[in-house]
């Protein structure tokens, strides 16, 4: 729904288009411009958008999960039936502020869906080597949680289990944790060698890619034929370059933006 | 007007703001059924319920990431924290998500936090305990740090600090909840952020002294003023942002500068006070800023110690008589 709120990691490209924000916004932000989401200054890791209920772009790993709790806090607080999701990486289960906030979600019964992407790796380091109970849907056992794993190379899958979640915070007020096991086709950023993994490993995935999957089974059940996908395909790829073509021309911040938006009622003093 | 204790005074601040503003709420440990570690929520419980008064557990990041995604989408939370020392475990989401929400989304969110608690030395707590930590919150735009030293500044600094629409850290003083003082009348008296107050006119020499060392510093000037020196007090009330201008205006009076302060020296407020004051006015000094700090050590136990560690009346004379060459 248009009123829930979602907050995500530094891997917030993907969440912020699927709630609203346009492609252009995102790809100006991209380019640090002062057409962007976040007017330049947030840029890659900090793309926001608060009328369409993106509240970020979060750096530091795990950051944005007591924000969130937050913001369900305040929902129920305010007594309505909105539902605030958070996304983040296994990587940020180890971290304390997730184990903080599902223990006050669950005890103060926050309507917030706390979803893992879990794409087995933490930058270079394998999931089996940082964690000593590597079942992450499990950790929601030691708060009385509900919980659910799910395949994440699966669409729909992970469509209906978000879905019952979402019912669950809506009508219960009460949280879930899920686990939506998938995987990081690239590297962790421009700079990763890639050494951890084989390439085997990623071309077993590659070829369960949930956009592939997707499509294929669109196309077996009829809903989609060769030419429909290509469409898709060609629309998307002019809708990335006509926002690369607004990127590039709208300006930079101006120098004066340094010092601007730093506090909502600065101290003014004759 | 009525005499108060410090204790009551932000008591007031926070019962008359949940009052006339829905969406403030106070949440931290033993805030409400305890009644507050140090009795400042006293009551709040009783008036307020559950809903806006919340024990949280002890959870310190937790609550205040909490704290800072409520203000995220409008609430007003003051989170408490027991004591500024645990609030070194939220600094993250003080520091990462409150200070810079702002600035890295354009401008599209406020964050109208307060964190509030006491800072500083306490008694005989040692070194985990009796930590003064302005200087680390200070040091970051996107937050504003406030540090009363009377009941009324506390009051009427608390209540701007809530209705103010930033994050602000409210440094409070243990061994200063006890101290009386006179606060003005009527729901609608503040105190505005930034600005410096003048606590003693004087003409030989400038003290700044926040927080625990301004009582400190009224006392050291009424003794020195039997020694004929007449000395300026003046408590910045807010160390971010500095209402510099009060201090160098003073200075370019007196021609004297004594900074005093219950935090360690090095990299504390005192040195960017020393600094900005050089830059400023360093043609109307007639001597090097001294700088009266806590001492360069952990906080120990023992009482003699706990003593030497702190700034007192005794010292700060002996600092006014050195700048003002006496000594």
């Amino acid at each position: 729904r248009p009123d829930d709120y979602v907050l995500t990691s530094y891997r917030d490209h993907g969440h912020a288009l699927v709630m609203g924000t346009s492609p252009d916004e995102v790809m100006a932000e991209l380019f640090g411009r002062a057409g962007g989401c976040s007017a330049g200054k947030g840029g890659s890791m900090h793309l926001f958008d608060a009328d369409k209920h993106f509240l970020g772009g979060h750096g530091i790993v795990g950051g944005q999960i007591p924000l969130a709790t937050g913001v369900a806090f305040a929902t129920k607080y305010r007594g309505t039936d909105q539902a605030t999701l958070v996304f983040f990486g296994e990587a940020a289960v180890n971290q304390g502020a997730f184990h903080e906030s599902l223990n006050m979600a669950q005890l103060w019964k926050l309507p917030c869906v706390y979803i893992c992407e879990n794409n087995q790796y933490g930058m270079g380091t394998s999931l089996k080597r940082a964690m000593s109970l590597s079942d992450v849907s499990q950790k929601a056992c030691g708060y009385g949680m509900e919980s659910e794993f799910v395949d994440g190379m699966d669409v729909l899958a992970v469509r209906a289990a978000v879905g019952r979640a979402v019912e669950r915070a809506r009508k219960e007020y009460l949280p879930s944790l899920i686990e939506i096991r998938t995987y990081r086709f690239m590297g962790h950023s421009m700079s990763d060698p890639g050494h951890y993994r084989t390439r085997a490993e990623i071309e077993r995935y590659q070829e369960r890619d949930p956009i592939k999957v997707f499509g294929d089974s669109l196309r077996r059940k009829g809903v989609l034929d060769d030419e429909g996908l290509k469409q898709i395909e060609a629309r998307v790829r002019e809708e990335v370059e006509r926002s690369v073509q607004f990127a590039d021309s709208s300006p930079e911040p101006a120098p004066e933006e340094l010092f601007t938006d730093i506090y909502a009622n600065p101290i003014q003093r004759q | 007007m009525a005499v108060i204790t410090m204790r009551e005074a932000l008591n007031q601040a926070m019962r008359e703001e949940m009052r006339r503003d829905e969406g403030v709420f106070l949440m931290g440990e033993e805030v409400a059924a305890y009644q507050g570690a140090y009795k400042v929520s006293k009551g709040l419980l009783e008036e307020f319920g559950d809903k806006r008064v919340v024990d949280s557990p002890i959870t310190e990041l937790g609550f205040a990431g909490l704290g800072v995604g409520a203000a995220m989408v409008g609430l007003r939370p003051i989170i408490e924290f027991m004591t500024f020392n645990f609030s070194i475990l939220a600094t993250d989401q003080i520091i990462n998500s409150a200070a810079k929400m702002r600035y890295m989304s354009g401008g599209q969110f406020k964050i109208p936090i307060v964190f509030r608690g006491p800072n500083g030395s306490a008694f005989q707590v040692s070194s985990q305990h009796s930590q003064a930590l302005e200087s680390w919150y200070a040091h970051f735009p996107g937050l504003k740090v406030v540090m009363p030293s009377t009941p009324a500044d506390a009051k009427g600094l608390l209540k701007s600090a809530i209705r103010d629409d930033d994050p602000v850290i409210f440094l409070e003083q243990e061994r200063m909840y006890g101290n009386k003082g006179e606060v003005p009348d009527g729901e609608d008296f503040l105190v505005p952020l930034g600005r410096a107050d003048v606590k003693r006119e004087g003409t030989d020499c400038t003290v700044v002294a926040r927080s625990l060392a301004v009582p400190l510093a009224l006392k050291a000037a009424e003794e020195l003023e039997k020694q004929g020196v007449s000395v300026e007090v003046i408590d910045p009330r807010t160390i971010r942002p500095l209402d510099i201008e009060t201090i160098v205006n003073s200075v370019k009076k007196t021609n004297r500068l004594v900074v005093a302060e219950e935090s360690h020296a090095f990299c504390g407020v005192g040195a960017e006070i020393s600094a900005q004051v050089m830059e400023r006015a360093f043609d109307y000094l007639d001597a090097p800023v001294k700088r009266l700090s806590g001492a360069d050590a952990p906080m120990p136990y023992a009482k003699n110690l706990e003593r030497l560690a702190l700034p007192d009346a005794e010292r700060i004379i002996e600092a006014v008589r050195e700048v003002a060459y006496l000594e």
